[in-house]
């Protein structure tokens, strides 16, 4: 459980953390609470640490007409604390709720979470199916990838070694949308076996348009099921439909199976979850 | 690599590894060793200290992070001399037995006392969560952290 050697920089400027990737066989760190425990189990073994710490800028919780913008050394304490983000993105809120525990909750960043890639992350789940972008910064510049083609696989970005995670943008939330955020998990704090994120606006007569829903633990990335925002989409979600879309999701997912839950188990949970979150989506008052 | 940071109201200066965390670096390089390891990958809370006010898992923080920064652990708590509110709480109410977790439920829940003095049961068995204890279950833990409260209520942060 001690992690390999590695050297150790703490430099204070963007550039000089990439300049560093690029010279040498580095990761990132900033709260350290995905990457520690790869270290301790030599799942990672990067010859250099190049820690954020010092680096002045990324950790603001920005909120304006376009969206919220989270600097990726926003910590999920921060979002917690954040009283605006109730209103400004709930969605956001509720999901990082579910995150972790309170001691990790203190160091663990919105930068560690993307960059780690867990398919049954929180984070990732709502980059996904909000359609966020995450900016990322390298020797030639600024970048910004959308969500659904930054995770690549478990554990897998379209982040070079060399670009370091600055920003995450969610856009903007309007003050009337439904939506639910579900997981279960076997224990308080620990990853989630399954859970959904959706959301989806209302016409006048009650129809839902805009539908997304996302997914985690159920794919080798958080993913959006676009058959099931489908069927959403133009019609008025009630007790058939609701049904329907439970069936239709379980068959979409593809999950893994592992020691506590096997292929069939996570497919009746996502569906499960995707009937109680539309439950509680509709019954929102808006 | 020299790292200069504060522990329980002291400045320290230490050369370690980079890849010393910081609970070895409290243990085996400041013999304090009231932080217990458990797990040593982030999943137990035995080893929880509060780092600038914040309890953290200090085997999933690197001892060079700690530059500059002020450390509490549990020799931090009482003054040696007497048991502190909440770790009176602790004995009055068998919150511990064999007491490999004890350290890390006490950082715990003096951070989380110093913030909430006013949690409740629910919020506490929340935050306790992340904690694990084999032996008494967290009856009596989460009664003693209920019973200390008053005490965060009358006193200023330390």
């Amino acid at each position: 459980m001690k992690p390999a050697a590695f050297d150790y920089c703490a430099p204070a400027t963007l550039p000089e953390v990439v300049d560093l990737l690029s010279a040498a066989d580095a990761a990132v760190i900033a709260g350290g609470q995905s990457l520690m425990p790869l270290l301790a189990f030599r799942l990672a073994v990067p010859s250099l640490l190049v820690d954020l710490r010092r680096v002045p800028g990324l950790d603001t919780i920005a909120i304006d007409d376009s969206g919220v913008r989270l600097g990726a050394k926003v910590r999920w304490c921060d979002i917690e604390e954040n009283d605006r983000l109730a209103t400004a993105h709930p969605l956001l809120r509720e999901a990082v709720a579910h995150v972790a525990h309170y001691a990790i909750r203190n160091r663990g960043t919105v930068g560690g979470s993307l960059a780690h890639a867990d398919p049954a992350a929180e984070l990732p789940g709502i980059a996904v199916t909000c359609d966020a972008e995450i900016v990322l910064f390298g020797a030639s510049g600024e970048r910004v990838v959308a969500a659904a083609e930054f995770f690549t696989g478990p554990l897998s970005t379209a982040r070079q070694s060399d670009e370091v995670i600055t920003e995450l943008r969610l856009p903007a939330w309007p003050e009337r949308r439904r939506w639910a955020f579900r997981e279960f998990s076997q224990r308080q704090g620990d990853f989630a076996l399954a859970g959904v994120a959706l959301f989806y606006d209302g016409d006048a007569q009650g129809r839902a348009h805009d539908a997304h829903v996302g997914v985690i633990g159920a794919c080798d990335r958080p993913q959006r099921l676009p058959i099931v925002e489908a069927i959403l989409n133009g019609a008025t979600v009630g007790d058939v439909l609701i049904r329907e879309a439970a069936a239709l999701a379980a068959q979409a997912v593809d999950p893994p199976a592992d020691l506590h839950a096997d292929v069939a188990y996570r497919r009746a949970l996502i569906a499960t979850l995707v009937e109680r979150a539309l439950r509680a989506a509709q019954a929102r008052r808006p | 690599m020299r790292v200069c940071f504060e522990v329980n109201g002291k400045a320290v200066e230490v050369d370690v590894e980079p890849r010393t965390h910081l609970a070895d670096c409290l243990r085996e390089v400041l013999r304090l060793t009231g932080t217990h390891l458990g797990c040593e990958h982030g999943v137990c809370g035995a080893c929880t200290v509060i780092v600038d006010g914040a309890a953290v898992r200090s085997c999933l923080m690197l001892a060079v992070q700690a530059e500059c920064s002020s450390v509490v652990t549990v020799e931090g708590l009482s003054n040696d001399e007497a048991l502190t509110p909440l770790q009176t709480a602790f004995r009055k109410h068998h919150g511990l037995q064999c007491g490999f977790c004890t350290p890390g439920m006490l950082t715990t829940a003096h951070a989380l006392l110093t913030d909430e003095p006013d949690a409740d049961a629910d919020r506490i068995r929340e935050v306790l969560s992340g904690n694990l204890c084999r032996c008494t279950g967290y009856i009596g833990i989460v009664e003693a952290v209920l019973e200390a409260r008053v005490a965060y209520r009358k006193t200023p942060p330390r």
